[in-house]
């Protein structure tokens, strides 16, 4: 339970951490840390307006997305603290439960007819697709390491004793992070800012999103956030005494919700068809931890 | 048949144009655009009673360093063997005029209304199982002008873009005749396009004054040249900086974007607007140089110079940039030739095209201008057009204003009065975004009989359809961004 209220709670400042860090590094005032919540707040109080050309999968969609991200959420442990769900194999039920939400986005997306959605949804589609491997060759391989099949048994049997298993963890926290940053569709993937339909990925796909609907998909982007980096977290959180878990939580999340800021600061986004290619070569590196792994076991003679 | 040669801003007597019939007239005008050299400067039909329409072509010639006219007298619901069919640069033009006129062009391979943007364009259209097509437009995400952008595509791939545009059609050219007072079709000149509020406003004044015979100070001249030059830092900075808004780059937006600030401020206390409305008027600077402003000009430029320069040579080397703009949205020099493309984007796709090199007007002739010219028509060689300009004209600046406080102030003298009847005159100027064309006709009166205009982005659209196609649509963008292109300079 206390894992779960801290991803809920890191969600509250996420996106206004980025976008501080963004305006400090760009000479500018900008909005506060709690201007992204105020603006959920307000798109909630509104209504939502419906294009004719759209049926009941256009309405569920924001729904069913904010609630796969919550049961996504719900399986990651803090620590010792344990998780709020937990069984064996929830890593795939946790893939695949957000695989869920984005199906339904990209249907509703598909549901307006507009030739913006269906580019948006089909670039989503695609990157979303090719990142999965490198998902699943970090959670296998640490699944490999510790001899788990849980999150709630695999992370917090993970501690930094040694160079090998310290060389896993940054490797693997890399790799969550920049699949962060690809699943939650930013730089250099994506550009969160952008005014250009023809350009966007995952904006195109809200485009005919308004009130309450909208509302509920920012939440459950920032949500997104935070448990990416609740992930990379618990990578971590291991090894520091158990008074410190909850304190070095909150550092890893503000950790990478700055070194987004930063990157989006001080770099371009990549062409659109360098993408897939971005999101392989992160596969590549995901597949350098599996052998790691195999030489850390002992497996690989 | 023989055409009559003018300098830019010479007046000319109408019946010292010559009248060809239409046979041999299009011969001539297709023969003389396929010199490189030469492009349209502008072509149009006034009315000339009687049941008849005259056509009146003016050809610029960049290394004659004159424009040649000539015209023809032809029945007004004639139909004429077009010249789009021998050469793309007439394209617009026949459009144009088949639109405001009842003359029919056999043979126009794109006849299609170029300003009214009816419900039933008729658009180009393919046909094929894995095409899609993307309509974008009229109205847009952003505070831009309405326009509409029809693309086929195959996937990701553009294979063919179409612009519809008139959308913000306002009848200028009839308001310049319908408005007779001086202030008023000045404060018109400045609204064809609000971003060459300058550049349209010289090349008006200049028209006019030429048609009063009036000659201008040298003062006045250095003065206009300045505003025309500062309208170039500024337009070429806020620019840079929507590009790298467009590639997401937030470093070079923030700061162009805060550079861009303190030109348009200058302006601001110069004439009291940001954007240089006001500070062109025929005849009498409104709003003397003085000495204070040069002085707050030279520590503005100077500031701005450090700061510019820095982000520049980091943006021209900065590969997550670079990879953005290299060989994104070409247009080669053999099509921008074709069509008759003007300006900065010209020179981009190395065609040494520059009205104040190849017909200097104001003070361009004493400043001896050297056009810069890039070989990739992409968008980095577009960006580095800019780039080059913006150092060129802080170099041009500087010089003005010295030239500026070594000259004594000085009263203007009065203005006369009146046109002089019967005339025309061709005023060519380079605003920032390429050759700016004004041709005044005058009637027995010595009033206004017609006023055409055209604005660059009236050739250079078409480079814009050409330059996106087989570039990823999610480029199109950049590519629109490194062209910007003006809708109402367009659609007038």
């Amino acid at each position: 339970m206390t894992g779960f209220a801290l991803i809920l709670f890191a969600a509250l400042f996420f996106d206004g951490l980025i976008v501080r860090t963004k305006s400090v590094c760009s000479g500018r005032k900008g909005p506060g840390v709690f201007q992204p919540l105020k603006d959920v707040a307000r798109l909630m109080r509104k209504g939502a307006v419906y294009s004719p050309t759209t049926g009941w999968v256009f309405k569920a969609a924001p729904i069913v997305q904010a609630a796969s991200v919550v049961m996504a959420c719900a399986v990651i442990p803090l620590g010792e603290y344990g998780a709020l769900l937990s069984f064996r194999g929830d890593f795939v039920f946790f893939a695949y439960v957000l695989a869920l939400g984005k199906f339904f986005g990209i249907v509703g997306a598909l549901d307006t007819g507009s030739s913006f959605e269906g580019m948006g949804a089909a670039r989503e589609a695609l990157y979303s697709m090719l990142a999965e491997p490198a998902f699943f060759m970090v959670v296998g391989s640490l699944s490999l390491l510790t001899g788990f099949v849980s999150f709630a048994d695999i992370l917090p049997a993970i501690h930094l004793s040694g160079a090998m298993s310290c060389a896993i963890a940054v490797v693997a926290a890399g790799v969550l992070l920049v699949l962060e940053l690809i699943e939650n569709s930013r730089l250099p993937v994506d550009d969160p800012k952008t005014h250009l339909e023809l350009t966007m990925v995952h904006e195109a796909m809200i485009l005919d999103n308004s009130g309450f609907d909208l509302g509920l998909i920012l939440a459950a982007g920032y949500l997104k956030f935070a448990m990416y980096a609740a992930l990379i977290a618990n990578l971590f959180v291991g090894s520091v005494p158990d008074a410190w878990d909850v304190p070095a939580f909150l550092a890893v999340q503000a950790g990478s919700a700055v070194s987004i800021g930063v990157v989006e600061s001080f770099m371009a986004r990549a062409r659109m068809n360098h993408n897939p290619q971005f999101v392989f070569a992160l596969t590549s590196v995901a597949l350098l931890l599996v052998f790691g792994v195999l030489l850390a076991v002992g497996n690989f003679r | 048949m023989k055409n009559a040669r003018v300098k830019n801003n010479e007046p000319i007597a109408t019946e010292k144009i010559p009248v060809a019939d239409y046979e041999a007239f299009l011969e001539e005008i297709v023969a003389l655009v396929s010199s490189p050299a030469c492009h349209v400067a502008s072509y149009f039909a006034l009315d000339a009673g009687d049941g008849a329409v005259k056509l009146v072509c003016c050809i610029a010639d960049d290394d004659a360093h004159d424009i040649a006219l000539l015209s023809s007298e032809v029945e007004k619901n004639g139909v004429l063997p077009s010249a789009t069919a021998h050469a793309g640069v007439f394209e617009r033009f026949e459009r144009e005029i088949a639109e405001n006129t009842d003359l029919v062009f056999d043979g126009h391979p794109w006849m299609k209304p170029l300003r009214t943007a009816p419900d039933d364009y008729p658009f180009y259209h393919m046909e094929g199982e894995e095409l899609h097509e993307v309509g974008v437009g009229p109205i847009h995400a952003g505070v831009i002008e309405p326009g509409h952008f029809r693309f086929v595509c195959n996937g990701e791939k553009v294979l063919h873009l179409e612009i519809m545009l008139g959308y913000q059609h306002r009848g200028v050219e009839d308001l310049f005749l319908e408005k007779r007072r001086l202030n008023q079709r000045a404060v018109l000149a400045e609204s064809i396009a609000g971003d060459t509020a300058v550049g349209h406003g010289v090349v008006f004044a200049n028209a006019w004054e030429a048609l009063c015979g009036h000659g201008t100070s040298r003062r006045c001249r250095l003065e206009r040249t300045l505003a025309s030059e500062l309208e170039r830092i500024a337009i070429h900075t806020g620019d840079l900086g929507a590009i790298c808004g467009d590639v997401a780059y937030q470093l070079g937006s923030a700061v162009y974007g805060r550079l861009r600030t303190p030109v348009i401020n200058f302006m601001q206390r110069w004439c009291g607007n940001r954007l240089g409305k006001g500070c062109v008027r025929p005849f009498a600077q409104p709003f003397p140089f003085t000495k204070e402003l040069g002085a707050d000009l030279l520590g503005t430029l100077g500031a701005y110079e450090r700061d510019f320069l820095e982000l520049s040579a980091h943006v021209k080397h900065f590969p997550s940039v670079l990879a953005r703009l290299e060989r994104t949205g070409v247009l080669t020099q053999a099509q921008a030739e074709e069509i008759g493309a003007v300006g900065m984007a010209a020179r981009a796709s190395n065609l040494r095209r520059d009205v104040r090199a190849s017909h200097p007007y104001l003070e361009y002739g004493w400043l001896d201008h050297n056009p810069v010219t890039k070989h990739h028509g992409d968008v980095l060689s577009r960006t580095q057009v800019r780039i080059s300009e913006v150092e060129q004209s802080l170099e041009y600046a500087r010089r003005l204003v010295a030239e500026l406080e070594a000259l004594p102030e000085e009263n203007a003298p009065a203005a006369p009065r009146r046109a002089a009847a019967n005339s025309m005159v061709v005023s060519l100027g380079e605003g920032w975004r390429g050759e700016i064309c004004h041709v005044a006709v005058t009637d027995g009166r010595g009033e206004l009989a017609r006023y055409k205009i055209k604005d660059p982005s009236f050739h250079n659209w078409m480079a814009l359809a050409l330059a996106v196609r087989g570039n990823e649509i999610s480029d199109f963008p950049i590519c629109n961004k490194s062209f910007n292109l003006s809708y109402s300079g367009h659609d007038l």
